[in-house]
């Protein structure tokens, strides 16, 4: 495990050293897009005014507060990335974004749009929203906003933003995918055993 | 203030503390499962979650962003005097902490698919009501239906050959196969009934029971442990990836049951599981059942 912060644009090297399991931290600019935000992205030609080239997108939807003009971050953190799954590749091609942040892993698709245009996939710790907003530094600019808040292209500066697990790096390896296989490994042999207790039904 | 503002007033309160304080027993059990944990990324998850809950409190907000779809369930006396107005209330206090918390617009009108901005809309928020007879108190839970913990519930209606190993292994796999991206470690709350509805809301009663209380049938709370053992054993640690044990607790409501089916649900909690407990008199003097301590 190596700890290390990258800090945005990022580039190829930057990313092309990341194994799986290692935990980095950001530094620079952060944009959440989500479902609706990576429908958009993909599907309809709109562009944000941001640039992702060798940018980082959080899958999230936060919690906003305005406080005159300014919005301000009160809560923020990551949603489940497997709902991306069905654009995040062409994403990344269209936009050149060089980490995608998320929770849980991503599938077969995502891991060849890693390989291809050499980028990773890491996982934030779910549900540590105030952890997380406390390394927002502030909210630049706020795109989409007729998606609704969640789903909004929020652009932030974050500091230190992190821990952040790699799930999925440049050479395709997949520590979800990894781990799933060993569970149901073990899950087997655990229902084995455990189906032996449960004869409660009679005959 | 008179009685319906109070009692406005105070669940809007309510919902802000669920929102940024865990309930004492979810607390107590993270607490042990940080303890006995040995592996290091599992570990660090955890020291982020403690940092967190610090942080919701000193900073005052809610300890994850997704606050969830407001879910009541409300069990009513008959005699209680707000009877006829609680929808309306709980209705307002939803609208009214969604402002003040601030609670995320979780609340996207089904078909007009557009996302309402105002945390509320058809049967949103949730209201669950059972009859109390011959009683002038309300006692209600609130929970905050995140979407990650949500979306690997399942309902299903097996053969009684497949017995309650059948069920086990249908809630196994959920666990594995989804419940892995609903921030564990889980709660997990397992019903079995007689048709895919009875099931999935005793599922999600369970979900709402203490973590560490046992279903009163003996046969129940050994599968409960026996249950929550073997899911521990599969070596899935916090947020998914390995560790010690995923699994907060294992929780089963009951029902009979047709000859023919075997209903079986499983409904999901996530380690930020914001739910409270809550009880009204008739004066809508409050008492919380699972903050110890905390006046609104
Ligand atoms: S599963 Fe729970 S902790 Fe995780 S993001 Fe959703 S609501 Fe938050």
């Amino acid at each position: 495990m190596n700890n290390k912060i990258l800090t945005t644009p990022i580039s190829d090297e930057d990313v092309k050293s990341l194994k799986i399991g290692d935990i980095v931290y950001l530094n620079g600019t952060l944009v959440t897009c989500r479902d609706t935000g990576h429908k958009r992205r993909v599907l309809s030609g709109i562009v944000p005014r941001t640039d992702l080239k060798g940018g980082a997108v959080f899958h999230a939807g936060p919690i906003v507060k305005k406080v005159g003009d300014k919005w301000e971050m009160v809560s923020i953190g990551p949603t489940t990335s497997m709902r991306m799954e069905k654009f995040e590749k062409e994403f990344m091609e269209i936009t050149g974004a060089k980490i995608i942040i998320g929770k849980g892993g991503m599938g077969e698709k995502t891991v060849r749009g890693c390989v291809e245009n050499k980028a990773v996939h890491a996982v934030f710790p779910g549900g540590c929203a105030v952890v997380a907003a406390a390394e927002v530094l502030e909210i630049t600019d706020a795109e989409w906003l007729d998606l609704g808040m969640p789903e909004a292209f929020w652009v932030m500066e974050v500091k230190e933003f992190g821990p952040l697990i790699i799930s999925i790096d440049t050479e395709g390896n997949n520590l979800f995918e990894n781990n799933k296989e060993i569970y149901k490994e073990s899950m087997e042999k655990e229902m084995a055993e455990l189906s032996k207790k449960l004869k409660y039904m009679n005959y | 203030m008179n009685t319906t503002e109070k009692f406005l007033d105070t669940t809007v309160k309510f919902i802000n503390l669920v929102a940024k304080v865990l309930p004492d027993d979810v607390v107590e059990r993270l607490k042990e499962l940080r303890e006995n944990e040995t592996v290091a990324m599992s570990k660090a998850i955890y020291d982020s979650m403690f940092e967190n809950l610090d942080k919701a409190v000193s900073l005052d907000r809610p300890i994850c962003q997704d606050t969830g779809v407001i879910q009541f369930y409300v069990r009513v006396g008959t005699k209680f005097p707000l009877i006829d107005e609680i929808g309306d209330l709980l209705y307002k206090a939803t609208l009214e902490a969604t402002e003040t918390v601030p609670l995320r617009h979780n609340a996207v009108e089904t078909f007009v698919e557009k996302n309402t901005g105002t945390n509320t809309g058809k049967k949103v928020p949730y209201i669950d009501y059972e009859i109390v007879p011959n009683s002038s108190n309300l006692e209600m839970d609130v929970y905050m239906a995140g979407g990650g913990c949500s979306l690997p519930g399942r309902s299903t209606v097996m053969m009684p050959s497949a017995g309650y190993e059948g069920i086990a292994a249908f809630v196994a796999d959920t666990m594995v196969n989804w419940g892995i991206n609903a921030c564990p470690p889980l709660v997990i709350g397992v019903g079995i009934g007689t048709c895919v509805a009875s099931a999935a809301k005793l599922a999600k009663k369970a979900s709402l029971r203490r973590v560490g209380s046992r279903n009163p049938e003996p046969k129940a709370a050994e599968m409960e442990e026996a249950l929550e053992k073997a899911l521990g054993n599969i070596g899935i640690g916090a947020q998914g990836l390995p560790g010690k044990s995923g699994v907060m607790c294992v929780n089963i409501e009951n029902m009979a049951r047709h000859p023919s089916a075997l209903g079986a649900a499983v409904s999901f909690g996530c380690w930020a599981h914001r739910r409270g407990t809550i009880s009204f008199d008739k004066n809508m003097d409050y008492t919380l059942l699972d903050h110890k301590g905390v006046t609104l």
